[in-house]
Protein backbone atom coordinates (compact mmCIF):
# COMPACT_ATOMS: atom_id res chain seq x y z
CA UNK A 1 0.00 0.00 0.00
CA UNK A 2 2.85 2.60 1.11
CA UNK A 3 4.42 1.80 -2.10
CA UNK A 4 1.79 2.89 -4.42
CA UNK A 5 1.50 5.89 -2.53
CA UNK A 6 5.47 6.41 -3.30
CA UNK A 7 4.82 5.47 -6.62
CA UNK A 8 2.07 8.24 -7.11
CA UNK A 9 3.73 10.92 -5.01
CA UNK A 10 6.44 10.41 -7.91
CA UNK A 11 4.35 10.77 -10.37
CA UNK A 12 2.57 13.67 -9.02
CA UNK A 13 6.21 15.26 -8.90
CA UNK A 14 7.04 14.06 -12.48
CA UNK A 15 4.52 15.72 -13.55
CA UNK A 16 4.97 18.87 -11.89
CA UNK A 17 8.69 18.89 -12.90
CA UNK A 18 7.44 18.64 -16.78
CA UNK A 19 4.38 21.40 -16.23
CA UNK A 20 6.65 23.59 -14.03
CA UNK A 21 9.61 23.93 -17.03
CA UNK A 22 6.67 24.32 -19.59
CA UNK A 23 5.09 27.82 -17.05
CA UNK A 24 8.56 28.81 -16.77
CA UNK A 25 8.92 29.88 -20.47
CA UNK A 26 6.24 32.13 -20.49
CA UNK A 27 6.30 35.17 -18.75
CA UNK A 28 3.21 35.38 -17.51
CA UNK A 29 2.67 31.72 -15.82
CA UNK A 30 6.64 31.41 -15.40
CA UNK A 31 6.35 32.18 -11.10
CA UNK A 32 3.55 30.10 -10.74
CA UNK A 33 5.90 27.15 -12.60
CA UNK A 34 8.87 27.55 -10.57
CA UNK A 35 6.53 27.21 -6.96
CA UNK A 36 4.77 24.32 -8.71
CA UNK A 37 8.06 22.00 -9.22
CA UNK A 38 8.68 23.20 -5.80
CA UNK A 39 5.80 21.95 -4.05
CA UNK A 40 6.76 18.75 -6.44
CA UNK A 41 10.12 18.45 -5.51
CA UNK A 42 8.79 18.65 -1.37
CA UNK A 43 5.97 15.37 -2.19
CA UNK A 44 8.91 13.63 -3.73
CA UNK A 45 11.37 14.44 -0.22
CA UNK A 46 8.59 13.66 1.63
CA UNK A 47 7.17 10.76 0.34
CA UNK A 48 10.91 9.33 0.23
CA UNK A 49 11.45 9.99 3.74
CA UNK A 50 8.50 7.93 5.36
CA UNK A 51 7.19 5.81 2.52
CA UNK A 52 10.35 4.51 0.87
CA UNK A 53 11.15 0.83 1.66
CA UNK A 54 14.70 -0.96 1.06
CA UNK A 55 14.52 -3.67 -1.90
CA UNK A 56 17.09 -5.84 -0.24
CA UNK A 57 15.48 -5.44 3.25
CA UNK A 58 12.42 -4.86 3.12
CA UNK A 59 12.56 -2.07 5.66
CA UNK A 60 11.65 1.98 6.06
CA UNK A 61 14.49 3.85 6.29
CA UNK A 62 17.09 4.71 8.94
CA UNK A 63 19.04 7.87 10.55
CA UNK A 64 16.53 9.99 10.41
CA UNK A 65 18.44 12.05 12.79
CA UNK A 66 21.12 12.46 10.13
CA UNK A 67 18.45 12.98 7.47
CA UNK A 68 16.59 15.63 9.27
CA UNK A 69 19.56 17.08 10.33
CA UNK A 70 21.02 17.40 6.43
CA UNK A 71 17.48 18.79 5.08
CA UNK A 72 17.58 21.62 7.74
CA UNK A 73 21.37 23.00 7.06
CA UNK A 74 21.16 22.48 3.86
CA UNK A 75 17.86 24.58 3.73
CA UNK A 76 19.31 27.06 5.65
CA UNK A 77 22.22 27.69 3.35
CA UNK A 78 19.94 27.46 0.16
CA UNK A 79 18.00 30.05 1.39
CA UNK A 80 20.27 32.63 3.23
CA UNK A 81 22.32 32.37 -0.05
CA UNK A 82 19.54 32.58 -2.60
CA UNK A 83 18.47 35.45 -0.39
CA UNK A 84 21.24 37.68 0.24
CA UNK A 85 22.74 37.46 -3.51
CA UNK A 86 22.77 40.16 -5.59
CA UNK A 87 20.96 40.45 -8.59
CA UNK A 88 24.19 41.03 -10.43
CA UNK A 89 25.95 38.06 -9.05
CA UNK A 90 23.07 35.49 -10.17
CA UNK A 91 25.14 33.75 -12.91
CA UNK A 92 27.57 32.35 -10.17
CA UNK A 93 24.89 31.82 -7.33
CA UNK A 94 23.12 29.47 -10.22
CA UNK A 95 26.61 28.15 -10.93
CA UNK A 96 27.74 27.73 -7.23
CA UNK A 97 24.48 25.31 -6.74
CA UNK A 98 24.80 23.55 -10.03
CA UNK A 99 28.03 22.65 -8.54
CA UNK A 100 26.52 21.52 -5.06
CA UNK A 101 24.06 19.29 -7.62
CA UNK A 102 27.05 17.78 -9.00
CA UNK A 103 28.91 16.88 -5.88
CA UNK A 104 25.60 15.54 -4.03
CA UNK A 105 25.44 12.66 -7.28
CA UNK A 106 29.29 12.29 -7.15
CA UNK A 107 29.02 11.29 -3.34
CA UNK A 108 25.86 9.29 -3.69
CA UNK A 109 27.93 6.67 -6.54
CA UNK A 110 31.26 7.11 -3.89
CA UNK A 111 28.60 5.51 -1.35
CA UNK A 112 26.54 2.90 -3.46
CA UNK A 113 29.96 1.60 -4.75
CA UNK A 114 31.39 1.09 -1.07
CA UNK A 115 28.39 -0.50 -0.07
CA UNK A 116 28.11 -2.67 -3.15
CA UNK A 117 31.96 -3.63 -2.68
CA UNK A 118 31.72 -4.48 0.43
CA UNK A 119 28.86 -7.73 0.11
CA UNK A 120 31.37 -10.39 -0.99
CA UNK A 121 28.48 -12.78 -1.39
CA UNK A 122 26.91 -11.40 -4.22
CA UNK A 123 27.73 -11.09 -7.66
CA UNK A 124 28.29 -7.55 -8.36
CA UNK A 125 26.47 -6.51 -11.12
CA UNK A 126 28.42 -4.67 -14.03
CA UNK A 127 25.61 -2.95 -15.21
CA UNK A 128 25.16 -1.51 -11.96
CA UNK A 129 29.02 -0.64 -11.28
CA UNK A 130 28.28 0.96 -14.96
CA UNK A 131 25.64 3.15 -13.74
CA UNK A 132 27.77 4.16 -10.49
CA UNK A 133 31.12 4.65 -12.28
CA UNK A 134 28.99 7.03 -15.08
CA UNK A 135 27.53 8.87 -12.28
CA UNK A 136 30.56 9.62 -10.24
CA UNK A 137 32.96 10.89 -13.45
CA UNK A 138 29.81 12.85 -14.92
CA UNK A 139 28.89 14.23 -11.35
CA UNK A 140 32.27 14.89 -10.31
CA UNK A 141 32.91 16.56 -13.85
CA UNK A 142 29.87 19.06 -12.99
CA UNK A 143 31.18 19.98 -9.75
CA UNK A 144 34.78 20.70 -10.88
CA UNK A 145 33.56 22.61 -13.75
CA UNK A 146 30.59 24.83 -12.07
CA UNK A 147 33.24 25.60 -8.94
CA UNK A 148 36.05 27.22 -11.39
CA UNK A 149 33.16 28.50 -13.55
CA UNK A 150 32.12 30.18 -10.16
CA UNK A 151 35.18 31.17 -9.50
CA UNK A 152 35.72 32.58 -13.10
CA UNK A 153 32.56 35.18 -13.08
CA UNK A 154 33.40 36.48 -9.71
CA UNK A 155 37.04 37.24 -10.84
CA UNK A 156 39.14 34.37 -7.94
CA UNK A 157 40.37 32.45 -10.65
CA UNK A 158 42.03 33.70 -14.35
CA UNK A 159 41.82 32.18 -17.20
CA UNK A 160 44.24 29.91 -18.40
CA UNK A 161 45.53 28.29 -21.11
CA UNK A 162 48.32 26.75 -22.96
CA UNK A 163 49.47 24.75 -25.90
CA UNK A 164 48.21 21.19 -25.65
CA UNK A 165 46.02 22.24 -23.14
CA UNK A 166 43.39 20.43 -25.44
CA UNK A 167 45.44 17.32 -25.35
CA UNK A 168 46.19 16.90 -22.25
CA UNK A 169 42.48 17.36 -21.40
CA UNK A 170 41.47 14.79 -24.01
CA UNK A 171 44.22 12.61 -22.01
CA UNK A 172 43.04 13.30 -18.69
CA UNK A 173 39.29 12.25 -20.01
CA UNK A 174 40.79 8.84 -21.64
CA UNK A 175 42.39 8.32 -19.12
CA UNK A 176 39.30 8.34 -16.68
CA UNK A 177 37.09 6.66 -19.06
CA UNK A 178 39.73 3.41 -19.60
CA UNK A 179 39.63 3.54 -15.64
CA UNK A 180 35.88 2.92 -15.38
CA UNK A 181 35.34 0.75 -18.12
CA UNK A 182 38.18 -1.42 -16.53
CA UNK A 183 36.53 -0.85 -12.79
CA UNK A 184 33.06 -2.36 -14.74
CA UNK A 185 34.89 -5.47 -15.67
CA UNK A 186 36.86 -5.67 -12.52
CA UNK A 187 34.74 -4.19 -9.86
CA UNK A 188 36.85 -5.87 -6.63
CA UNK A 189 39.91 -3.07 -7.42
CA UNK A 190 37.84 -0.58 -5.83
CA UNK A 191 40.52 1.63 -4.77
CA UNK A 192 40.40 2.87 -8.99
CA UNK A 193 36.89 4.32 -7.86
CA UNK A 194 39.30 7.19 -5.96
CA UNK A 195 41.54 7.41 -9.12
CA UNK A 196 38.52 8.24 -11.23
CA UNK A 197 37.65 10.98 -9.10
CA UNK A 198 40.62 12.53 -8.89
CA UNK A 199 40.52 12.59 -12.79
CA UNK A 200 37.42 13.41 -13.63
CA UNK A 201 37.68 16.67 -10.77
CA UNK A 202 40.73 17.41 -12.55
CA UNK A 203 39.56 16.96 -16.10
CA UNK A 204 36.38 19.54 -14.98
CA UNK A 205 39.03 21.73 -13.82
CA UNK A 206 40.87 21.97 -17.37
CA UNK A 207 37.84 21.95 -19.10
CA UNK A 208 36.68 25.28 -17.63
CA UNK A 209 39.84 26.83 -17.07
CA UNK A 210 40.71 28.11 -20.68
CA UNK A 211 37.24 29.07 -21.82
CA UNK A 212 36.93 32.74 -21.66
CA UNK A 213 34.58 34.87 -19.25
CA UNK A 214 32.42 35.75 -21.71
CA UNK A 215 31.34 31.76 -22.85
CA UNK A 216 30.70 31.26 -19.19
CA UNK A 217 27.03 31.52 -19.52
CA UNK A 218 27.26 28.73 -22.24
CA UNK A 219 29.32 26.71 -19.84
CA UNK A 220 27.62 26.96 -17.28
CA UNK A 221 24.09 25.82 -18.81
CA UNK A 222 25.75 22.79 -20.06
CA UNK A 223 27.09 22.04 -16.60
CA UNK A 224 23.83 22.46 -15.61
CA UNK A 225 22.86 19.62 -17.97
CA UNK A 226 25.65 17.49 -16.74
CA UNK A 227 24.24 17.57 -13.24
CA UNK A 228 20.87 16.72 -14.71
CA UNK A 229 22.20 13.34 -16.22
CA UNK A 230 24.37 12.73 -13.28
CA UNK A 231 20.91 12.74 -11.19
CA UNK A 232 19.42 10.28 -14.03
CA UNK A 233 21.68 7.71 -13.33
CA UNK A 234 20.75 7.84 -9.43
CA UNK A 235 17.38 7.14 -11.05
CA UNK A 236 18.57 3.91 -13.13
CA UNK A 237 20.37 2.73 -10.09
CA UNK A 238 17.61 2.70 -7.51
CA UNK A 239 14.94 2.28 -10.44
CA UNK A 240 13.42 5.73 -9.35
CA UNK A 241 11.09 7.28 -12.03
CA UNK A 242 11.17 10.44 -10.35
CA UNK A 243 15.24 11.54 -10.54
CA UNK A 244 15.05 9.49 -13.89
CA UNK A 245 12.08 11.84 -15.26
CA UNK A 246 14.03 15.37 -13.69
CA UNK A 247 17.26 14.40 -14.46
CA UNK A 248 16.58 13.60 -18.01
CA UNK A 249 14.40 16.43 -18.42
CA UNK A 250 16.99 18.55 -17.05
CA UNK A 251 19.42 17.31 -19.29
CA UNK A 252 17.59 17.50 -22.58
CA UNK A 253 16.20 21.04 -21.71
CA UNK A 254 19.75 22.34 -20.89
CA UNK A 255 21.08 20.94 -23.84
CA UNK A 256 19.20 22.37 -26.00
CA UNK A 257 19.17 25.77 -23.73
CA UNK A 258 23.42 25.37 -24.38
CA UNK A 259 22.43 25.26 -28.00
CA UNK A 260 20.24 28.53 -28.41
CA UNK A 261 22.34 30.31 -26.21
CA UNK A 262 25.26 29.47 -28.63
CA UNK A 263 23.18 30.71 -31.55
CA UNK A 264 22.67 34.21 -30.24
CA UNK A 265 25.98 34.37 -30.28
CA UNK A 266 26.35 32.47 -33.68
CA UNK A 267 29.26 29.98 -32.51
CA UNK A 268 29.07 26.62 -32.56
CA UNK A 269 29.51 24.53 -29.30
CA UNK A 270 32.49 22.67 -30.46
CA UNK A 271 34.05 26.40 -30.79
CA UNK A 272 32.71 27.43 -27.24
CA UNK A 273 34.51 24.49 -25.39
CA UNK A 274 37.84 24.11 -27.62
CA UNK A 275 38.29 27.36 -29.59
CA UNK A 276 39.06 28.95 -25.94
CA UNK A 277 37.77 32.78 -27.64
CA UNK A 278 38.24 35.20 -25.04
CA UNK A 279 41.75 33.39 -23.63
CA UNK A 280 44.53 33.55 -26.16
CA UNK A 281 43.13 35.08 -28.89
CA UNK A 282 43.70 38.89 -27.89
CA UNK A 283 47.30 39.64 -29.13
CA UNK A 284 46.14 38.58 -32.78
CA UNK A 285 43.24 40.62 -32.78
CA UNK A 286 44.26 43.83 -30.92
CA UNK A 287 46.70 44.27 -33.55
CA UNK A 288 44.74 44.65 -36.67
CA UNK A 289 42.01 47.73 -35.76
CA UNK A 290 44.28 50.91 -35.86
CA UNK A 291 44.04 52.61 -32.77
CA UNK A 292 42.56 56.13 -34.27
CA UNK A 293 41.03 59.04 -32.52
CA UNK A 294 38.24 59.44 -30.15
CA UNK A 295 36.05 61.86 -29.41
CA UNK A 296 35.33 62.62 -25.82
CA UNK A 297 32.37 64.61 -24.91
CA UNK A 298 31.00 66.37 -21.40
CA UNK A 299 28.26 65.53 -19.20
CA UNK A 300 26.88 68.69 -19.92
CA UNK A 301 26.95 68.22 -23.49
CA UNK A 302 25.50 64.52 -23.06
CA UNK A 303 22.83 66.39 -21.18
CA UNK A 304 21.82 68.74 -23.87
CA UNK A 305 21.99 66.27 -26.95
CA UNK A 306 19.63 63.32 -24.41
CA UNK A 307 17.29 66.17 -23.66
CA UNK A 308 16.51 67.79 -27.43
CA UNK A 309 16.00 64.54 -28.73
CA UNK A 310 13.14 62.22 -29.50
CA UNK A 311 13.91 58.96 -29.07
CA UNK A 312 16.36 57.81 -26.99
CA UNK A 313 17.83 53.79 -27.29
CA UNK A 314 19.76 52.60 -24.07
CA UNK A 315 22.07 49.60 -24.39
CA UNK A 316 22.79 48.06 -21.32
CA UNK A 317 25.69 46.08 -20.53
CA UNK A 318 27.45 44.40 -18.53
CA UNK A 319 29.67 47.30 -16.87
CA UNK A 320 26.13 48.84 -15.94
CA UNK A 321 25.13 45.70 -14.14
CA UNK A 322 29.07 45.88 -12.48
CA UNK A 323 28.04 49.29 -11.58
CA UNK A 324 24.95 48.59 -10.06
CA UNK A 325 23.31 51.49 -11.95
CA UNK A 326 20.51 49.64 -13.02
CA UNK A 327 18.07 51.41 -10.60
CA UNK A 328 19.81 55.07 -11.94
CA UNK A 329 19.12 54.24 -15.25
CA UNK A 330 15.56 53.88 -15.00
CA UNK A 331 15.76 57.29 -13.20
CA UNK A 332 17.46 58.44 -16.20
CA UNK A 333 14.49 57.37 -18.15
CA UNK A 334 12.16 58.45 -16.00
CA UNK A 335 13.29 62.17 -16.28
CA UNK A 336 14.08 61.97 -19.95
CA UNK A 337 10.15 60.59 -20.44
CA UNK A 338 8.65 63.24 -18.31
CA UNK A 339 10.77 65.91 -21.12
CA UNK A 340 8.75 63.97 -23.49
CA UNK A 341 11.66 61.64 -25.09
CA UNK A 342 10.83 58.35 -25.92
CA UNK A 343 13.27 55.83 -24.06
CA UNK A 344 13.77 52.73 -24.83
CA UNK A 345 16.17 49.87 -23.57
CA UNK A 346 17.83 47.82 -26.84
CA UNK A 347 18.85 44.11 -25.11
CA UNK A 348 21.39 42.43 -27.18
CA UNK A 349 20.28 38.22 -26.04
CA UNK A 350 23.90 38.04 -24.75
CA UNK A 351 24.39 41.43 -22.74
CA UNK A 352 25.50 40.87 -19.48
CA UNK A 353 26.87 37.56 -18.89
CA UNK A 354 23.63 35.04 -19.26
CA UNK A 355 20.84 35.54 -21.61
CA UNK A 356 18.10 37.41 -19.95
CA UNK A 357 20.48 38.20 -17.06
CA UNK A 358 20.15 42.12 -17.91
CA UNK A 359 16.07 41.54 -18.24
CA UNK A 360 16.20 40.82 -15.02
CA UNK A 361 18.65 43.14 -13.71
CA UNK A 362 16.29 45.88 -15.26
CA UNK A 363 13.23 44.34 -13.92
CA UNK A 364 14.92 44.37 -10.45
CA UNK A 365 14.92 48.48 -11.28
CA UNK A 366 11.06 48.56 -12.21
CA UNK A 367 12.04 49.01 -16.03
CA UNK A 368 8.97 48.58 -17.40
CA UNK A 369 8.97 45.09 -19.29
CA UNK A 370 7.63 46.42 -22.64
CA UNK A 371 10.29 48.85 -22.78
CA UNK A 372 12.97 46.31 -23.37
CA UNK A 373 13.38 45.50 -26.79
CA UNK A 374 15.12 42.36 -28.29
CA UNK A 375 17.59 42.98 -30.61
CA UNK A 376 15.73 42.17 -34.01
CA UNK A 377 13.01 44.94 -32.68
CA UNK A 378 15.46 47.35 -31.51
CA UNK A 379 17.73 46.89 -35.24
CA UNK A 380 14.60 47.98 -36.81
CA UNK A 381 14.08 51.12 -34.71
CA UNK A 382 18.13 52.35 -35.07
CA UNK A 383 16.95 54.34 -37.88
CA UNK A 384 14.87 56.52 -36.66
CA UNK A 385 16.52 56.76 -33.00
CA UNK A 386 18.11 59.95 -32.65
CA UNK A 387 20.68 59.21 -29.91
CA UNK A 388 22.11 55.58 -28.55
CA UNK A 389 23.13 55.37 -25.10
CA UNK A 390 25.89 52.45 -24.77
CA UNK A 391 26.20 52.00 -20.91
CA UNK A 392 29.05 49.39 -20.10
CA UNK A 393 28.31 47.16 -23.54
CA UNK A 394 31.15 46.60 -25.76
CA UNK A 395 31.29 43.13 -27.71
CA UNK A 396 27.45 43.09 -28.53
CA UNK A 397 28.18 46.59 -30.74
CA UNK A 398 31.51 45.72 -32.14
CA UNK A 399 31.08 46.12 -36.25
CA UNK A 400 33.83 44.18 -36.43
CA UNK A 401 31.29 40.76 -36.04
CA UNK A 402 29.75 42.28 -39.34
CA UNK A 403 33.04 43.02 -41.03
CA UNK A 404 36.15 41.64 -40.31
CA UNK A 405 35.97 38.00 -40.87
CA UNK A 406 38.78 37.71 -38.99
CA UNK A 407 37.69 39.05 -35.40
CA UNK A 408 36.51 36.11 -33.42
CA UNK A 409 33.30 37.36 -32.95
CA UNK A 410 32.89 37.69 -36.34
CA UNK A 411 29.34 36.02 -37.37
CA UNK A 412 27.97 37.15 -34.24
CA UNK A 413 24.69 39.27 -34.77
CA UNK A 414 25.03 42.61 -33.00
CA UNK A 415 23.18 45.93 -32.83
CA UNK A 416 23.44 48.25 -35.16
CA UNK A 417 23.89 51.19 -33.24
CA UNK A 418 25.91 52.73 -35.98
CA UNK A 419 22.14 53.66 -37.40
CA UNK A 420 21.46 55.76 -35.34
CA UNK A 421 21.85 59.69 -35.43
CA UNK A 422 24.44 59.72 -32.35
CA UNK A 423 25.96 57.09 -30.57
CA UNK A 424 27.48 57.97 -27.18
CA UNK A 425 29.50 55.09 -25.48
CA UNK A 426 30.16 55.43 -21.44
CA UNK A 427 32.92 52.75 -20.46
CA UNK A 428 35.82 53.52 -17.71
CA UNK A 429 38.15 53.33 -20.21
CA UNK A 430 39.44 52.98 -23.51
CA UNK A 431 39.96 49.04 -22.51
CA UNK A 432 38.97 46.64 -24.42
CA UNK A 433 35.74 44.46 -23.45
CA UNK A 434 35.69 41.14 -22.21
CA UNK A 435 36.32 39.16 -25.39
CA UNK A 436 39.40 41.61 -25.32
CA UNK A 437 39.21 43.01 -28.76
CA UNK A 438 39.52 46.42 -29.92
CA UNK A 439 36.36 48.18 -30.99
CA UNK A 440 36.10 50.03 -34.14
CA UNK A 441 32.71 51.98 -33.72
CA UNK A 442 34.56 53.73 -30.24
CA UNK A 443 36.61 55.45 -33.42
CA UNK A 444 33.86 56.56 -35.99
CA UNK A 445 32.98 60.50 -36.47
CA UNK A 446 29.49 59.57 -34.95
CA UNK A 447 30.86 58.53 -31.54
CA UNK A 448 31.45 60.37 -28.59
CA UNK A 449 32.82 58.80 -25.50
CA UNK A 450 31.78 59.44 -22.25
CA UNK A 451 34.27 57.95 -19.43
CA UNK A 452 33.48 57.20 -15.78
CA UNK A 453 31.63 54.83 -13.34
CA UNK A 454 28.07 53.91 -15.13
CA UNK A 455 26.27 54.69 -11.98
CA UNK A 456 28.09 57.88 -10.90
CA UNK A 457 27.75 58.97 -14.88
CA UNK A 458 24.11 58.29 -14.75
CA UNK A 459 23.68 60.30 -11.61
CA UNK A 460 25.35 63.66 -12.51
CA UNK A 461 23.41 63.17 -16.10
CA UNK A 462 20.07 62.86 -14.03
CA UNK A 463 20.84 65.91 -11.86
CA UNK A 464 22.28 67.48 -15.24
CA UNK A 465 19.30 66.85 -16.88
CA UNK A 466 17.03 68.32 -14.51
CA UNK A 467 18.88 71.28 -14.97
CA UNK A 468 18.38 71.94 -18.25
CA UNK B 1 25.93 -8.78 -27.75
CA UNK B 2 23.83 -10.69 -26.13
CA UNK B 3 24.00 -9.49 -22.43
CA UNK B 4 23.59 -6.37 -24.20
CA UNK B 5 20.35 -6.81 -25.49
CA UNK B 6 19.37 -8.69 -22.52
CA UNK B 7 19.61 -5.92 -20.74
CA UNK B 8 18.14 -3.48 -23.19
CA UNK B 9 14.92 -5.82 -22.78
CA UNK B 10 14.96 -5.73 -19.16
CA UNK B 11 15.30 -2.34 -18.64
CA UNK B 12 12.71 -0.92 -21.37
CA UNK B 13 10.62 0.65 -19.26
CA UNK B 14 13.21 2.94 -18.16
CA UNK B 15 15.02 3.22 -21.54
CA UNK B 16 11.44 4.32 -23.03
CA UNK B 17 11.48 6.91 -20.18
CA UNK B 18 14.42 8.43 -20.81
CA UNK B 19 13.81 8.96 -24.84
CA UNK B 20 10.32 10.05 -23.98
CA UNK B 21 11.80 12.60 -21.44
CA UNK B 22 14.54 13.74 -24.43
CA UNK B 23 11.85 15.15 -26.41
CA UNK B 24 9.48 16.20 -23.90
CA UNK B 25 12.43 18.09 -22.20
CA UNK B 26 13.21 19.55 -25.95
CA UNK B 27 9.91 20.60 -26.59
CA UNK B 28 8.54 22.03 -23.44
CA UNK B 29 11.68 24.85 -23.96
CA UNK B 30 11.62 24.92 -27.74
CA UNK B 31 9.44 28.20 -27.30
CA UNK B 32 11.03 30.44 -24.82
CA UNK B 33 11.99 33.83 -25.00
CA UNK B 34 15.09 34.88 -24.34
CA UNK B 35 14.12 37.00 -21.54
CA UNK B 36 13.27 34.33 -19.60
CA UNK B 37 16.68 32.25 -20.52
CA UNK B 38 18.26 32.94 -16.91
CA UNK B 39 15.11 32.13 -14.90
CA UNK B 40 14.87 29.04 -16.67
CA UNK B 41 17.92 27.99 -16.21
CA UNK B 42 17.99 28.47 -12.86
CA UNK B 43 14.37 26.69 -12.63
CA UNK B 44 16.14 23.57 -13.97
CA UNK B 45 18.94 23.81 -11.96
CA UNK B 46 17.01 23.37 -8.94
CA UNK B 47 15.00 20.74 -10.93
CA UNK B 48 17.76 18.20 -10.91
CA UNK B 49 18.25 19.10 -7.45
CA UNK B 50 15.95 15.93 -7.57
CA UNK B 51 19.21 13.87 -7.00
CA UNK B 52 18.29 14.40 -3.10
CA UNK B 53 15.93 12.18 -3.74
CA UNK B 54 19.19 9.39 -3.87
CA UNK B 55 20.98 11.18 -0.90
CA UNK B 56 18.17 10.30 1.19
CA UNK B 57 18.48 6.79 0.21
CA UNK B 58 21.59 6.71 0.40
CA UNK B 59 21.46 8.03 4.00
CA UNK B 60 19.10 5.75 5.40
CA UNK B 61 19.80 2.06 4.22
CA UNK B 62 23.77 3.17 5.52
CA UNK B 63 24.45 1.15 8.65
CA UNK B 64 24.19 3.25 11.92
CA UNK B 65 27.74 2.12 12.52
CA UNK B 66 29.28 2.93 9.17
CA UNK B 67 30.49 6.53 9.63
CA UNK B 68 32.19 6.91 5.84
CA UNK B 69 28.63 6.07 4.64
CA UNK B 70 27.19 8.24 7.19
CA UNK B 71 29.34 10.98 6.60
CA UNK B 72 29.24 11.03 2.86
CA UNK B 73 25.57 10.43 3.05
CA UNK B 74 25.07 13.39 5.55
CA UNK B 75 27.05 15.44 2.92
CA UNK B 76 24.97 14.11 -0.10
CA UNK B 77 21.76 15.21 1.57
CA UNK B 78 23.18 18.82 3.03
CA UNK B 79 24.35 19.34 -0.90
CA UNK B 80 21.65 18.29 -2.69
CA UNK B 81 19.45 20.35 -0.62
CA UNK B 82 21.01 23.99 -0.96
CA UNK B 83 20.48 23.14 -4.45
CA UNK B 84 17.07 22.18 -4.42
CA UNK B 85 16.37 25.56 -1.88
CA UNK B 86 19.00 27.79 -3.20
CA UNK B 87 17.72 27.04 -7.03
CA UNK B 88 13.90 26.97 -6.44
CA UNK B 89 14.28 30.67 -3.52
CA UNK B 90 16.62 32.13 -6.49
CA UNK B 91 14.72 31.89 -9.39
CA UNK B 92 11.34 33.25 -7.16
CA UNK B 93 13.71 36.25 -6.46
CA UNK B 94 14.12 36.66 -10.06
CA UNK B 95 10.83 36.06 -11.42
CA UNK B 96 9.20 38.15 -8.65
CA UNK B 97 10.52 41.24 -10.60
CA UNK B 98 8.98 40.60 -13.98
CA UNK B 99 5.40 40.75 -12.07
CA UNK B 100 3.62 43.04 -14.88
CA UNK B 101 2.72 46.26 -12.51
CA UNK B 102 -0.56 48.12 -13.42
Amino acid sequence: MTQNILTICYLIASITFILGLKMLSNPASARKGNSLAALGMSIAILGTIFLYKNDETGEYLNNYAWIFGGLIIGGIIGTLAAKKVQMTAMPEMVSLFNGMGGACAALISLVEFNHLAAETTVVISHSKVLIIVVGLIIGSVSFAGSMIAWGKLNGRVNDLSFKGQNILNLLVLALALVLGAYLVMQPHHSLLLYGILLLSLLYGVFFVLPIGGADMPVVISLLNSFTGVAAACGGFLYNNKVMLTGGILVGAAGTLLTILMCKAMNRSLKNVLIGSFGGNNTAVSSGTTSQGHFKEISLSDTAMVMSYATKVMIVPGYGLAVAQAQHSCHELEKILTEKGVEVKYAIHPVAGRMPGHMNVLLAEADVNYEKLLEMEQANEEFSTTDVVLILGANDVVNPAAKTDPASPIYGMPILDVELAKTVIVNKRSMKPGYAGIENELFFQPKTSMLFGDAKKVLQDLCAEIKNT
Amino acid sequence: MEQILNWVTENQQIIYVVVLMIFVGIEVIGRVPSVLHTPLMSGANAIHGVVIIGAIIVMGKADPDNYLALTLGFFAVVLGMVNVVGGFVVTDRMLEMFKKKK
